[in-house]
């Protein structure tokens, strides 16, 4: 009550002082909070990508990540950041599924990242997830609202590739039914897979040469608490 | 008299002075996050305790805080509210949290949340800062959330993600997109306005009753 009214300006010490205190208490708080958060933000993120590995890949109970190296595909328990990974699914037995494989590309208002299955045994996509868009609402972000166009993804060949058609036209394997009122984010969906599946598509080893299984998986553990 | 003023600013916070519909502050967030009731809650109740935070702070250690420095220090307290928000709505409601997206960090530009510093916090005492900065922090919240429920209501027939209408409503899409926030925004303050404007009218003429009376 009484320390500032003494001077009219205080000493640059104290105003050095205070803001020094201010940082210190403010970076101590910001770190506990980090630390206190880290843990439950990691597992979330886990537990985000199990489930929509699962979901892009019906019939897969196990996964594993994947990395292409030195002209093959490994399996890696921490990918080197920035490093692109895939995830590959296996059944109850671990014999693989397919693989679920991360996208992304511009959409209609900002990037769309996406997950996909692919069997590469029958070269169809068997599943799709929006991860995060920011489609306008009520038209763009039926990418992932709408139950049909979802579905549409549930058996699409991908050969040559995918072609996005004018609603109720899809009459091949590889096309699917754009969204009325959605057709560039729809549109989008299908350029992403196809550029991802491009990339990609060479680097599969063949159908039935594909990295088994590592008996690795802390998955039982999780799933048990 | 003390509980009276102390009553008083948490009053003022909601209705009088209310921060959106009055003093037409923190219009960034109110525009951009009220899309959902469930969107405009979870900003209104990171902003509350932000809000409520800083002012308890700010307004204990306002002798210890040299003038000079003030704004400085009032950012400081500000940001790491901000950032225990930002951490915890993460960890807590992921989805929520994606939703909100780049807002939530931008609650610290919200001049709502200094503004409350430097013209209260900083000049009362603990109690009445609390007070003003809880009716203020609500006041804020019920006018994201009318906002919010009116543009989920009319854009999507639905309330908290209830769907209201059935199957055979027509979506009012522009209600969730950017113009329908303008449109709404500019409805209700319309309505405050116009509150005001009777009020006043009112009560000139209850004057002018009474002097004619005498």
């Amino acid at each position: 009550m009484n320390a500032p009214k003494e001077s009219s300006s205080p000493s640059s010490l104290r105003l050095v002082l205070t803001l020094a205190i201010a940082g210190l208490v403010s970076g101590v708080a910001i770190i506990g909070i980090y630390e206190t958060t880290l843990p439950t933000i990691t597992e979330n993120k886990a537990r985000e990508l199990r489930e929509a590995v699962f979901k892009v890949l019906p019939g897969v109970s196990q996964m594993q990540a994947l990395v292409y190296r030195d002209g093959e595909l490994v399996v890696v328990a921490a990918p080197d950041k920035d490093e692109p990974v895939i995830y590959g699914g296996y059944d109850e037995q671990g014999d693989f599924v397919g693989y679920a494989m991360p996208a992304a590309g511009p959409g209609f208002q900002d990037t769309i990242a996406l997950l996909y299955g692919y069997k590469p045994g029958e070269k169809i996509v068997v599943g799709m997830e929006v991860l995060e868009s920011r489609e306008t609402p009520g038209l763009g972000d039926k990418i992932y609202k709408d139950a049909v166009f979802v579905g549409g993804f549930s058996s699409l060949s991908v050969e040559p590739e995918i072609f996005a058609v004018k609603k109720g036209t899809k009459s091949q394997p590889n096309e699917i039914d754009t969204i009325t009122g959605a057709t560039i984010s729809s549109k989008a969906v299908v350029r992403i897979i196809n550029e991802t599946h491009a990339q990609w598509s060479a680097q599969f080893p063949a159908p039935g040469f594909e990295p088994q299984l590592k008996i690795t998986e802390p998955a039982d553990a999780e799933a048990e608490q | 008299m003390k509980k009276n003023q102390s009553h008083e600013e948490f009053i003022k916070g909601i209705w009088r002075d209310n921060p959106v519909f009055v003093q037409v502050l923190g219009m960034c967030p109110m525009l951009a996050v009220t899309n959902s009731a469930i969107n405009a809650v979870a900003m209104g109740l990171a902003t509350f305790f932000v809000l409520v935070g800083s002012s308890f702070l700010v307004s204990t250690f306002r002798h210890l805080i040299p003038k000079q420095v003030r704004i400085s220090c009032f950012i400081i307290i500000i940001a790491t509210f901000v950032t225990i928000a930002d951490y915890t709505l993460l960890a807590l409601v992921p989805a929520v949290h994606k939703e909100l997206g780049a807002f939530i960090p931008l609650i610290v530009a919200n001049c709502l949340i200094l503004g409350r510093q430097e013209a209260f916090a900083s000049r009362y005492p603990t109690k009445l800062a609390v007070m003003d900065a809880t009716g203020m922090a609500s006041g804020f919240l019920l006018a994201l959330l009318s906002l919010g429920a009116v543009r989920e209501i009319l854009g999507d027939g639905a309330l908290f993600g209830i769907n209201l209408f059935g199957e055979n409503f027509e979506p009012w899409v522009i209600m969730i997109l950017p113009p329908g926030g303008f449109l709404t925004l500019g409805v209700i303050l319309l309505f405050f306005n116009w509150f005001k404007f009777k009020k006043d009218e009112f009560l000139e003429d209850v004057a002018a009753a009474e002097r004619s009376g005498n």
